[in-house]
Protein backbone atom coordinates (compact mmCIF):
# COMPACT_ATOMS: atom_id res chain seq x y z
CA UNK A 1 0.00 0.00 0.00
CA UNK A 2 2.26 2.71 -1.22
CA UNK A 3 0.52 5.95 -0.53
CA UNK A 4 1.69 9.31 -1.82
CA UNK A 5 2.95 9.98 1.67
CA UNK A 6 5.05 6.83 1.89
CA UNK A 7 6.36 7.46 -1.63
CA UNK A 8 7.80 10.81 -0.71
CA UNK A 9 9.16 9.35 2.51
CA UNK A 10 10.83 6.62 0.44
CA UNK A 11 12.41 9.18 -1.86
CA UNK A 12 13.72 10.99 1.19
CA UNK A 13 15.25 7.76 2.51
CA UNK A 14 16.95 6.87 -0.78
CA UNK A 15 18.26 10.38 -1.40
CA UNK A 16 21.42 10.31 0.79
CA UNK A 17 22.74 7.10 -0.80
CA UNK A 18 22.06 8.37 -4.31
CA UNK A 19 23.57 11.74 -3.51
CA UNK A 20 26.89 10.49 -2.12
CA UNK A 21 27.34 8.00 -4.95
CA UNK A 22 26.51 10.65 -7.53
CA UNK A 23 29.07 13.03 -6.05
CA UNK A 24 31.61 10.19 -5.85
CA UNK A 25 31.00 9.28 -9.49
CA UNK A 26 30.76 12.69 -11.01
CA UNK A 27 33.28 15.01 -9.40
CA UNK A 28 36.46 12.90 -9.64
CA UNK A 29 35.49 11.48 -13.02
CA UNK A 30 34.83 14.94 -14.48
CA UNK A 31 38.17 16.10 -13.09
CA UNK A 32 39.95 13.19 -14.73
CA UNK A 33 38.16 13.93 -17.99
CA UNK A 34 39.18 17.59 -17.72
CA UNK A 35 42.84 16.75 -16.98
CA UNK A 36 42.93 14.27 -19.84
CA UNK A 37 42.62 17.19 -22.27
CA UNK A 38 45.22 19.29 -20.46
CA UNK A 39 49.00 19.36 -20.42
CA UNK A 40 49.45 19.14 -16.68
CA UNK A 41 52.83 18.28 -15.19
CA UNK A 42 52.95 19.79 -11.68
CA UNK A 43 56.58 18.79 -11.05
CA UNK A 44 57.72 21.02 -13.90
CA UNK A 45 55.12 23.69 -13.27
CA UNK A 46 53.47 23.06 -16.63
CA UNK A 47 49.74 23.68 -16.96
CA UNK A 48 47.93 24.25 -20.21
CA UNK A 49 44.21 23.75 -19.89
CA UNK A 50 43.37 22.57 -23.41
CA UNK A 51 45.56 20.61 -25.78
CA UNK A 52 42.78 18.65 -27.46
CA UNK A 53 43.30 14.95 -27.95
CA UNK A 54 47.10 15.11 -27.75
CA UNK A 55 47.25 13.04 -24.55
CA UNK A 56 45.05 10.34 -26.04
CA UNK A 57 47.10 10.31 -29.24
CA UNK A 58 50.30 10.06 -27.26
CA UNK A 59 48.94 7.44 -24.91
CA UNK A 60 47.63 5.22 -27.70
CA UNK A 61 50.76 5.56 -29.83
CA UNK A 62 53.23 4.89 -27.02
CA UNK A 63 54.77 1.44 -26.99
CA UNK A 64 54.15 1.18 -23.25
CA UNK A 65 50.39 1.37 -23.83
CA UNK A 66 50.35 -1.50 -26.33
CA UNK A 67 52.64 -3.52 -24.06
CA UNK A 68 50.50 -2.84 -21.01
CA UNK A 69 47.39 -3.85 -22.91
CA UNK A 70 49.00 -7.13 -23.98
CA UNK A 71 50.20 -7.75 -20.41
CA UNK A 72 46.73 -7.01 -19.05
CA UNK A 73 45.10 -9.39 -21.53
CA UNK A 74 47.60 -12.14 -20.73
CA UNK A 75 47.19 -11.67 -17.02
CA UNK A 76 43.39 -11.46 -16.94
CA UNK A 77 43.00 -14.19 -19.58
CA UNK A 78 45.27 -16.70 -17.85
CA UNK A 79 43.79 -16.07 -14.44
CA UNK A 80 40.28 -16.53 -15.83
CA UNK A 81 41.32 -19.75 -17.54
CA UNK A 82 42.89 -21.16 -14.37
CA UNK A 83 40.12 -20.10 -12.02
CA UNK A 84 37.23 -21.19 -14.26
CA UNK A 85 38.61 -24.64 -15.16
CA UNK A 86 39.91 -25.15 -11.64
CA UNK A 87 36.69 -23.76 -10.17
CA UNK A 88 34.44 -26.10 -12.17
CA UNK A 89 36.51 -29.11 -11.17
CA UNK A 90 36.69 -28.07 -7.52
CA UNK A 91 32.95 -27.37 -7.40
CA UNK A 92 32.11 -30.78 -8.86
CA UNK A 93 34.55 -32.42 -6.45
CA UNK A 94 33.19 -30.60 -3.40
CA UNK A 95 29.67 -31.65 -4.36
CA UNK A 96 30.56 -35.34 -4.06
CA UNK A 97 29.75 -37.31 -0.91
CA UNK A 98 32.76 -37.31 1.42
CA UNK A 99 33.91 -37.13 5.01
CA UNK A 100 34.61 -33.69 6.42
CA UNK A 101 33.02 -31.74 3.57
CA UNK A 102 32.63 -28.61 5.66
CA UNK A 103 36.29 -28.55 6.61
CA UNK A 104 37.47 -29.06 3.02
CA UNK A 105 35.24 -26.18 1.94
CA UNK A 106 36.82 -23.96 4.55
CA UNK A 107 40.34 -24.96 3.45
CA UNK A 108 39.55 -24.20 -0.18
CA UNK A 109 37.87 -20.86 0.47
CA UNK A 110 40.46 -19.50 2.91
CA UNK A 111 42.83 -17.88 0.34
CA UNK A 112 40.10 -15.45 -0.70
CA UNK A 113 40.18 -13.82 2.72
CA UNK A 114 43.92 -13.24 2.79
CA UNK A 115 44.76 -9.60 2.15
CA UNK A 116 46.48 -9.04 -1.23
CA UNK A 117 49.71 -7.66 0.22
CA UNK A 118 50.09 -10.67 2.52
CA UNK A 119 49.52 -13.27 -0.18
CA UNK A 120 51.85 -11.50 -2.60
CA UNK A 121 54.65 -11.23 -0.02
CA UNK A 122 54.24 -14.77 1.26
CA UNK A 123 54.42 -16.19 -2.26
CA UNK A 124 57.24 -13.88 -3.26
CA UNK A 125 59.50 -14.70 -0.32
CA UNK A 126 58.57 -18.11 0.98
CA UNK A 127 57.76 -19.87 -2.30
CA UNK A 128 59.30 -18.05 -5.27
CA UNK A 129 62.54 -16.82 -3.67
CA UNK A 130 65.47 -18.41 -5.45
CA UNK A 131 67.67 -18.80 -2.36
CA UNK A 132 65.24 -19.73 0.39
CA UNK A 133 61.90 -20.36 -1.27
CA UNK A 134 60.13 -23.69 -0.93
CA UNK A 135 60.06 -24.17 -4.71
CA UNK A 136 63.85 -23.91 -4.80
CA UNK A 137 64.13 -26.63 -2.17
CA UNK A 138 61.78 -28.78 -4.23
CA UNK A 139 63.86 -28.21 -7.38
CA UNK A 140 67.03 -29.10 -5.48
CA UNK A 141 65.36 -32.17 -3.98
CA UNK A 142 64.73 -33.48 -7.49
CA UNK A 143 68.27 -32.61 -8.50
CA UNK A 144 67.29 -29.63 -10.63
CA UNK A 145 68.71 -26.14 -10.86
CA UNK A 146 66.60 -23.74 -8.72
CA UNK A 147 64.51 -21.40 -10.82
CA UNK A 148 64.21 -17.68 -10.12
CA UNK A 149 60.49 -17.29 -10.67
CA UNK A 150 60.05 -13.57 -10.10
CA UNK A 151 62.85 -12.43 -12.37
CA UNK A 152 62.67 -15.14 -15.02
CA UNK A 153 58.90 -15.58 -15.19
CA UNK A 154 57.48 -12.54 -13.38
CA UNK A 155 54.16 -12.44 -15.21
CA UNK A 156 53.60 -16.14 -14.60
CA UNK A 157 54.44 -15.70 -10.90
CA UNK A 158 51.89 -12.91 -10.46
CA UNK A 159 49.31 -14.97 -12.34
CA UNK A 160 49.87 -17.83 -9.88
CA UNK A 161 49.46 -15.53 -6.88
CA UNK A 162 46.27 -13.90 -8.11
CA UNK A 163 44.79 -17.16 -9.41
CA UNK A 164 45.33 -18.65 -5.96
CA UNK A 165 43.36 -15.77 -4.46
CA UNK A 166 40.47 -15.97 -6.93
CA UNK A 167 40.09 -19.72 -7.40
CA UNK A 168 38.11 -19.90 -4.11
CA UNK A 169 35.70 -17.25 -5.39
CA UNK A 170 35.04 -19.14 -8.63
CA UNK A 171 34.72 -22.41 -6.71
CA UNK A 172 32.24 -20.97 -4.24
CA UNK A 173 29.99 -19.41 -6.90
CA UNK A 174 30.12 -22.48 -9.14
CA UNK A 175 29.47 -24.77 -6.18
CA UNK A 176 26.29 -22.81 -5.49
CA UNK A 177 25.27 -23.39 -9.09
CA UNK A 178 26.21 -27.10 -9.03
CA UNK A 179 24.10 -27.63 -5.95
CA UNK A 180 21.02 -26.30 -7.70
CA UNK A 181 21.40 -28.94 -10.41
CA UNK A 182 18.49 -31.35 -10.71
CA UNK A 183 20.01 -34.65 -9.60
CA UNK A 184 17.18 -36.74 -11.06
CA UNK A 185 18.04 -35.61 -14.55
CA UNK A 186 21.63 -36.70 -14.00
CA UNK A 187 20.55 -40.05 -12.62
CA UNK A 188 18.24 -40.64 -15.56
CA UNK A 189 21.08 -39.88 -17.96
CA UNK A 190 23.32 -42.25 -16.08
CA UNK A 191 20.74 -45.02 -16.20
CA UNK A 192 20.36 -44.49 -19.94
CA UNK A 193 24.05 -45.23 -20.17
CA UNK A 194 25.41 -41.74 -20.85
CA UNK A 195 29.15 -41.76 -20.03
CA UNK A 196 30.49 -39.31 -17.46
CA UNK A 197 31.99 -37.02 -20.10
CA UNK A 198 28.72 -36.79 -22.02
CA UNK A 199 26.82 -36.04 -18.80
CA UNK A 200 29.27 -33.25 -18.10
CA UNK A 201 29.14 -31.89 -21.63
CA UNK A 202 25.36 -31.99 -22.14
CA UNK A 203 23.85 -31.55 -18.67
CA UNK A 204 26.31 -30.05 -16.20
CA UNK A 205 28.08 -27.53 -18.42
CA UNK A 206 24.89 -26.00 -19.89
CA UNK A 207 23.52 -25.70 -16.36
CA UNK A 208 26.69 -23.92 -15.22
CA UNK A 209 27.03 -21.64 -18.23
CA UNK A 210 25.23 -18.72 -16.63
CA UNK A 211 27.22 -18.94 -13.41
CA UNK A 212 30.43 -19.19 -15.45
CA UNK A 213 29.48 -16.07 -17.39
CA UNK A 214 28.84 -14.19 -14.16
CA UNK A 215 32.15 -15.33 -12.65
CA UNK A 216 34.00 -14.25 -15.80
CA UNK A 217 32.39 -10.80 -15.81
CA UNK A 218 32.84 -10.10 -12.09
CA UNK A 219 36.39 -11.38 -11.99
CA UNK A 220 37.35 -9.42 -15.10
CA UNK A 221 36.16 -6.21 -13.50
CA UNK A 222 38.18 -6.89 -10.35
CA UNK A 223 41.20 -8.32 -12.18
CA UNK A 224 41.50 -5.28 -14.43
CA UNK A 225 42.36 -3.31 -11.28
CA UNK A 226 44.97 -5.66 -9.82
CA UNK A 227 47.39 -3.42 -8.01
CA UNK A 228 48.86 -4.55 -4.69
CA UNK A 229 50.15 -7.87 -6.04
CA UNK A 230 52.23 -6.05 -8.66
CA UNK A 231 53.17 -3.26 -6.27
CA UNK A 232 54.93 -5.53 -3.75
CA UNK A 233 56.39 -8.11 -6.16
CA UNK A 234 57.82 -6.49 -9.28
CA UNK A 235 56.64 -2.89 -9.04
CA UNK A 236 55.66 -3.09 -12.70
CA UNK A 237 59.09 -4.12 -13.96
CA UNK A 238 59.98 -7.07 -16.24
CA UNK A 239 56.86 -6.90 -18.39
CA UNK A 240 54.30 -6.97 -15.59
CA UNK A 241 53.01 -3.46 -16.15
CA UNK A 242 49.27 -3.69 -16.68
CA UNK A 243 47.08 -0.84 -17.85
CA UNK A 244 46.12 -0.05 -14.26
CA UNK A 245 49.75 -0.01 -13.20
CA UNK A 246 50.81 2.11 -16.17
CA UNK A 247 48.21 4.74 -15.29
CA UNK A 248 49.30 4.68 -11.65
CA UNK A 249 52.93 5.25 -12.67
CA UNK A 250 52.07 8.07 -15.08
CA UNK A 251 49.95 9.83 -12.47
CA UNK A 252 51.85 9.34 -9.21
CA UNK A 253 55.41 8.47 -10.20
CA UNK A 254 56.19 10.53 -13.31
CA UNK A 255 53.48 13.06 -12.41
CA UNK A 256 52.29 13.49 -15.99
CA UNK A 257 48.69 14.08 -14.99
CA UNK A 258 47.36 14.78 -18.49
CA UNK A 259 48.74 11.59 -19.98
CA UNK A 260 47.80 9.51 -16.96
CA UNK A 261 44.26 10.87 -16.95
CA UNK A 262 43.82 9.95 -20.61
CA UNK A 263 44.91 6.44 -19.64
CA UNK A 264 42.48 6.50 -16.72
CA UNK A 265 39.60 7.36 -19.02
CA UNK A 266 40.60 4.47 -21.29
CA UNK A 267 40.52 2.14 -18.28
CA UNK A 268 37.08 3.44 -17.28
CA UNK A 269 35.72 2.83 -20.78
CA UNK A 270 37.14 -0.69 -20.91
CA UNK A 271 35.65 -1.58 -17.53
CA UNK A 272 32.30 -0.14 -18.53
CA UNK A 273 32.06 -2.29 -21.64
CA UNK A 274 32.27 -5.36 -19.41
CA UNK A 275 30.01 -3.83 -16.78
CA UNK A 276 27.21 -3.38 -19.32
CA UNK A 277 27.04 -7.12 -19.95
CA UNK A 278 27.10 -7.87 -16.23
CA UNK A 279 24.39 -5.32 -15.47
CA UNK A 280 22.16 -6.84 -18.14
CA UNK A 281 22.31 -10.25 -16.44
CA UNK A 282 21.76 -8.74 -12.98
CA UNK A 283 18.84 -6.67 -14.31
CA UNK A 284 17.12 -9.71 -15.80
CA UNK A 285 17.41 -11.51 -12.47
CA UNK A 286 15.89 -8.59 -10.57
CA UNK A 287 12.65 -9.00 -12.50
CA UNK A 288 11.86 -12.45 -11.25
CA UNK B 1 15.66 -41.47 -4.41
CA UNK B 2 19.26 -40.97 -3.46
CA UNK B 3 21.74 -43.23 -5.12
CA UNK B 4 23.60 -45.70 -2.97
CA UNK B 5 27.20 -44.58 -2.62
CA UNK B 6 29.74 -47.33 -2.25
CA UNK B 7 32.07 -46.75 0.70
CA UNK B 8 35.09 -47.14 -1.58
CA UNK B 9 33.89 -44.27 -3.76
CA UNK B 10 33.25 -42.09 -0.76
CA UNK B 11 36.75 -42.74 0.56
CA UNK B 12 38.19 -41.94 -2.86
CA UNK B 13 36.34 -38.64 -3.13
CA UNK B 14 37.33 -37.80 0.43
CA UNK B 15 41.01 -38.39 -0.29
CA UNK B 16 40.93 -36.39 -3.50
CA UNK B 17 39.03 -33.47 -2.01
CA UNK B 18 41.26 -33.31 1.07
CA UNK B 19 44.34 -33.37 -1.14
CA UNK B 20 43.12 -30.38 -3.13
CA UNK B 21 41.87 -28.61 -0.03
CA UNK B 22 45.22 -28.94 1.70
CA UNK B 23 47.02 -27.84 -1.46
CA UNK B 24 44.97 -24.63 -1.57
CA UNK B 25 45.40 -24.05 2.15
CA UNK B 26 49.10 -24.92 2.17
CA UNK B 27 50.53 -21.37 1.76
CA UNK B 28 48.53 -20.24 4.79
CA UNK B 29 49.52 -23.32 6.78
CA UNK B 30 53.17 -22.80 5.87
CA UNK B 31 53.00 -19.16 6.94
CA UNK B 32 51.41 -20.26 10.21
CA UNK B 33 54.17 -22.81 10.88
CA UNK B 34 56.95 -20.42 9.88
CA UNK B 35 55.65 -17.77 12.25
CA UNK B 36 56.64 -20.03 15.17
CA UNK B 37 60.16 -20.77 13.93
CA UNK B 38 63.37 -18.97 14.66
CA UNK B 39 64.69 -17.01 11.68
CA UNK B 40 67.40 -19.63 11.19
CA UNK B 41 64.88 -22.48 11.21
CA UNK B 42 62.65 -20.56 8.79
CA UNK B 43 65.23 -20.85 6.03
CA UNK B 44 66.82 -24.14 7.01
CA UNK B 45 67.69 -26.47 4.15
CA UNK B 46 65.92 -28.90 3.96
CA UNK B 47 62.79 -27.17 5.32
CA UNK B 48 61.61 -28.23 8.78
CA UNK B 49 57.92 -29.05 9.09
CA UNK B 50 56.78 -29.70 12.64
CA UNK B 51 59.80 -30.68 14.65
CA UNK B 52 61.50 -27.42 15.50
CA UNK B 53 61.69 -25.37 18.66
CA UNK B 54 58.39 -23.56 18.65
CA UNK B 55 58.81 -19.95 19.70
CA UNK B 56 56.61 -16.90 20.13
CA UNK B 57 59.49 -14.47 19.76
CA UNK B 58 58.41 -13.35 16.27
CA UNK B 59 55.01 -12.26 17.51
CA UNK B 60 56.68 -10.29 20.27
CA UNK B 61 59.19 -8.81 17.84
CA UNK B 62 56.51 -7.64 15.42
CA UNK B 63 54.44 -6.09 18.20
CA UNK B 64 57.49 -4.18 19.30
CA UNK B 65 57.92 -2.65 15.88
CA UNK B 66 56.58 0.73 16.82
CA UNK B 67 54.08 0.97 13.98
CA UNK B 68 52.36 -2.40 14.29
CA UNK B 69 49.85 -1.50 17.03
CA UNK B 70 49.05 1.69 15.16
CA UNK B 71 48.50 -0.14 11.88
CA UNK B 72 46.24 -2.65 13.61
CA UNK B 73 44.26 0.15 15.22
CA UNK B 74 43.97 1.93 11.87
CA UNK B 75 42.73 -1.23 10.17
CA UNK B 76 40.07 -1.75 12.82
CA UNK B 77 38.92 1.87 12.82
CA UNK B 78 38.86 2.14 9.03
CA UNK B 79 37.14 -1.21 8.39
CA UNK B 80 34.54 -0.85 11.13
CA UNK B 81 34.06 2.88 10.62
CA UNK B 82 33.50 2.69 6.88
CA UNK B 83 31.12 -0.23 7.29
CA UNK B 84 29.02 1.46 9.98
CA UNK B 85 28.88 4.71 8.04
CA UNK B 86 27.80 2.73 4.98
CA UNK B 87 25.11 0.92 6.97
CA UNK B 88 23.80 4.22 8.29
CA UNK B 89 23.30 5.54 4.77
CA UNK B 90 22.25 2.25 3.18
CA UNK B 91 19.61 0.97 5.63
CA UNK B 92 17.03 3.68 4.88
CA UNK B 93 17.69 3.44 1.14
CA UNK B 94 17.46 -0.35 0.99
CA UNK B 95 14.43 -0.25 3.26
CA UNK B 96 12.56 2.16 1.02
CA UNK B 97 13.48 0.27 -2.13
CA UNK B 98 12.35 -3.06 -0.67
CA UNK B 99 9.06 -1.93 0.87
CA UNK B 100 7.99 1.01 -1.27
CA UNK B 101 9.25 0.00 -4.71
CA UNK B 102 8.58 2.50 -7.46
CA UNK B 103 9.01 2.41 -11.20
CA UNK B 104 12.59 3.62 -10.95
CA UNK B 105 13.72 1.39 -8.06
CA UNK B 106 15.32 -1.19 -10.32
CA UNK B 107 17.17 1.45 -12.34
CA UNK B 108 18.51 3.13 -9.21
CA UNK B 109 19.71 -0.19 -7.83
CA UNK B 110 21.45 -1.10 -11.09
CA UNK B 111 23.00 2.33 -11.36
CA UNK B 112 24.35 2.03 -7.82
CA UNK B 113 25.90 -1.34 -8.64
CA UNK B 114 27.43 0.09 -11.78
CA UNK B 115 29.34 2.68 -9.73
CA UNK B 116 31.11 -0.28 -8.13
CA UNK B 117 32.57 -1.09 -11.54
CA UNK B 118 34.42 2.21 -11.79
CA UNK B 119 38.16 1.41 -11.93
CA UNK B 120 40.02 3.12 -9.13
CA UNK B 121 42.86 4.41 -11.30
CA UNK B 122 40.32 6.39 -13.28
CA UNK B 123 39.83 8.71 -10.33
CA UNK B 124 43.21 8.37 -8.63
CA UNK B 125 44.65 11.81 -9.22
CA UNK B 126 41.48 13.81 -8.53
CA UNK B 127 41.14 12.01 -5.23
CA UNK B 128 44.73 12.71 -4.23
CA UNK B 129 44.22 16.34 -5.23
CA UNK B 130 40.91 16.71 -3.37
CA UNK B 131 42.41 15.05 -0.30
CA UNK B 132 45.31 17.52 -0.32
CA UNK B 133 43.01 20.51 -0.81
CA UNK B 134 40.87 19.42 2.09
CA UNK B 135 43.96 18.64 4.15
CA UNK B 136 42.84 15.09 4.87
CA UNK B 137 45.62 13.20 3.06
CA UNK B 138 46.89 10.30 5.18
CA UNK B 139 44.00 10.54 7.62
CA UNK B 140 41.65 7.83 8.84
CA UNK B 141 38.58 9.89 8.04
CA UNK B 142 39.57 10.04 4.36
CA UNK B 143 39.88 6.25 4.15
CA UNK B 144 36.66 5.72 6.08
CA UNK B 145 34.81 7.87 3.56
CA UNK B 146 36.51 6.43 0.47
CA UNK B 147 36.06 2.80 1.51
CA UNK B 148 32.47 3.53 2.52
CA UNK B 149 31.83 4.89 -0.99
CA UNK B 150 33.38 1.96 -2.84
CA UNK B 151 31.47 -0.56 -0.72
CA UNK B 152 28.17 1.31 -0.44
CA UNK B 153 26.69 -0.30 -3.59
CA UNK B 154 27.34 -3.77 -2.14
CA UNK B 155 25.89 -2.79 1.23
CA UNK B 156 22.72 -1.36 -0.33
CA UNK B 157 22.41 -4.37 -2.58
CA UNK B 158 22.79 -6.95 0.19
CA UNK B 159 20.43 -5.17 2.55
CA UNK B 160 17.88 -4.84 -0.24
CA UNK B 161 17.91 -8.59 -0.92
CA UNK B 162 17.59 -9.36 2.80
CA UNK B 163 14.80 -6.85 3.38
CA UNK B 164 12.87 -8.13 0.39
CA UNK B 165 12.68 -11.53 2.04
CA UNK B 166 10.73 -10.06 4.97
CA UNK B 167 7.09 -10.76 4.19
CA UNK B 168 4.93 -7.63 4.04
CA UNK B 169 1.97 -9.51 5.56
CA UNK B 170 3.70 -9.56 8.91
CA UNK B 171 3.68 -5.77 8.98
CA UNK B 172 0.02 -5.70 8.12
CA UNK B 173 -0.76 -8.25 10.80
CA UNK B 174 1.10 -6.16 13.35
CA UNK B 175 -0.84 -3.08 12.28
CA UNK B 176 -4.11 -4.97 12.56
CA UNK B 177 -3.18 -5.87 16.10
CA UNK B 178 -2.88 -2.19 16.80
CA UNK B 179 0.88 -1.74 16.72
CA UNK B 180 1.95 1.84 16.12
CA UNK B 181 4.82 2.72 13.84
CA UNK B 182 7.24 2.82 16.77
CA UNK B 183 6.42 -0.60 18.15
CA UNK B 184 6.20 -1.92 14.61
CA UNK B 185 9.82 -0.93 14.04
CA UNK B 186 11.09 -2.02 17.43
CA UNK B 187 9.27 -5.31 17.89
CA UNK B 188 8.62 -6.54 14.36
CA UNK B 189 10.98 -5.09 11.81
CA UNK B 190 14.23 -4.78 13.71
CA UNK B 191 14.37 -8.40 14.91
CA UNK B 192 13.63 -9.61 11.39
CA UNK B 193 16.16 -7.32 9.76
CA UNK B 194 19.01 -7.81 12.21
CA UNK B 195 20.42 -11.09 10.82
CA UNK B 196 20.63 -9.54 7.34
CA UNK B 197 22.26 -6.39 8.66
CA UNK B 198 24.75 -8.45 10.68
CA UNK B 199 25.75 -10.52 7.64
CA UNK B 200 26.18 -7.38 5.58
CA UNK B 201 28.36 -5.80 8.26
CA UNK B 202 30.52 -8.92 8.43
CA UNK B 203 31.18 -9.16 4.70
CA UNK B 204 31.90 -5.47 4.36
CA UNK B 205 34.36 -5.40 7.23
CA UNK B 206 36.22 -8.17 5.39
CA UNK B 207 36.19 -6.25 2.11
CA UNK B 208 37.33 -3.02 3.76
CA UNK B 209 40.00 -4.79 5.80
CA UNK B 210 41.58 -6.30 2.68
CA UNK B 211 41.25 -3.28 0.39
CA UNK B 212 44.74 -2.60 -0.93
CA UNK B 213 44.63 0.18 -3.52
CA UNK B 214 43.38 3.24 -1.69
CA UNK B 215 44.78 2.13 1.66
CA UNK B 216 48.29 1.99 0.16
CA UNK B 217 48.14 5.06 -2.06
CA UNK B 218 46.28 7.47 0.24
CA UNK B 219 48.33 6.82 3.37
CA UNK B 220 51.94 7.27 4.37
CA UNK B 221 52.44 7.09 8.12
CA UNK B 222 49.54 8.20 10.26
CA UNK B 223 46.61 6.35 8.76
CA UNK B 224 48.45 3.37 7.25
CA UNK B 225 46.50 0.19 8.05
CA UNK B 226 47.81 -3.40 8.02
CA UNK B 227 47.72 -3.69 4.21
CA UNK B 228 50.26 -0.86 3.97
CA UNK B 229 52.20 -2.07 7.04
CA UNK B 230 52.68 -5.50 5.44
CA UNK B 231 53.66 -3.91 2.13
CA UNK B 232 56.52 -2.22 3.98
CA UNK B 233 57.98 -5.72 4.49
CA UNK B 234 58.64 -5.95 0.75
CA UNK B 235 62.11 -4.51 1.28
CA UNK B 236 63.76 -7.33 3.24
CA UNK B 237 66.11 -6.48 6.06
CA UNK B 238 68.30 -9.45 6.83
CA UNK B 239 66.58 -12.56 8.06
CA UNK B 240 62.89 -11.78 8.17
CA UNK B 241 60.78 -14.76 7.02
CA UNK B 242 59.59 -15.70 10.49
CA UNK B 243 58.74 -12.10 11.36
CA UNK B 244 56.97 -11.60 8.04
CA UNK B 245 54.97 -14.75 8.78
CA UNK B 246 54.03 -13.59 12.27
CA UNK B 247 52.96 -10.18 10.98
CA UNK B 248 50.97 -11.85 8.20
CA UNK B 249 49.20 -14.21 10.58
CA UNK B 250 48.22 -11.35 12.84
CA UNK B 251 46.87 -9.43 9.85
CA UNK B 252 44.78 -12.25 8.40
CA UNK B 253 43.70 -14.37 11.38
CA UNK B 254 40.68 -12.29 12.48
CA UNK B 255 39.47 -11.97 8.89
CA UNK B 256 39.91 -15.68 8.15
CA UNK B 257 37.67 -16.48 11.09
CA UNK B 258 35.07 -13.92 10.03
CA UNK B 259 35.34 -15.13 6.45
CA UNK B 260 34.51 -18.68 7.35
CA UNK B 261 31.30 -17.46 8.93
CA UNK B 262 30.29 -15.47 5.88
CA UNK B 263 30.78 -17.91 3.01
CA UNK B 264 27.11 -17.76 2.06
CA UNK B 265 26.95 -13.99 2.19
CA UNK B 266 29.94 -13.85 -0.12
CA UNK B 267 27.92 -15.41 -2.92
CA UNK B 268 25.01 -13.10 -2.27
CA UNK B 269 27.10 -9.98 -1.85
CA UNK B 270 29.53 -10.34 -4.71
CA UNK B 271 27.37 -11.76 -7.49
CA UNK B 272 24.56 -9.25 -7.10
CA UNK B 273 21.98 -12.02 -7.13
CA UNK B 274 23.02 -13.25 -10.58
CA UNK B 275 23.78 -16.70 -9.13
CA UNK B 276 21.36 -18.32 -6.74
Amino acid sequence: MATAHSKSAARFMIAPAVFVLLVWMLIPLCMTLYFSFADYRPMRGVFEAWIGFDNYARFFSSSSFIKSLVTTLWMVGSILLITITGGVMMALLLDKPMFGQGIVRILVIAPFFVMPTVSALVWKNMFFNVDNGLFSYAYKFFGLQPYDFLSQAPLFSIIIIVAWQWLPFATLILLTAVQSLDSEQLEAAEMDGAPALARFRFIILPHLSRAITVVILIQTIFLLSIFAEIFVTTNGAFGTRTLTYLVYQRVLESQNIGLGSAGGIVAVILANIIAIFLMRIVGKNLDN
Amino acid sequence: MARAITPQKKVMWTALAWAFGLLMFFPILWTFLTSFKTEAAAISDPPVWLFFDWTLENYAAVQERSNYPKALMNSIIIAVGSTLLGILIAVPAAWAMAFVPGRKTKDILLWMLSTKMLPAVGVLYPLVLLAKWLGVMDSRILLIVVLMLINLPIIVWMLYTYFREIPGEILEAARMDGAGLRSEIIYVLTPMALPGIASTVLLNIILAWNEAFWTILLTTVNAAPLTAFIASFSAPEGLFYAKLSAASMMAIAPILIMGWFSQKQLVRGLTFGAVK
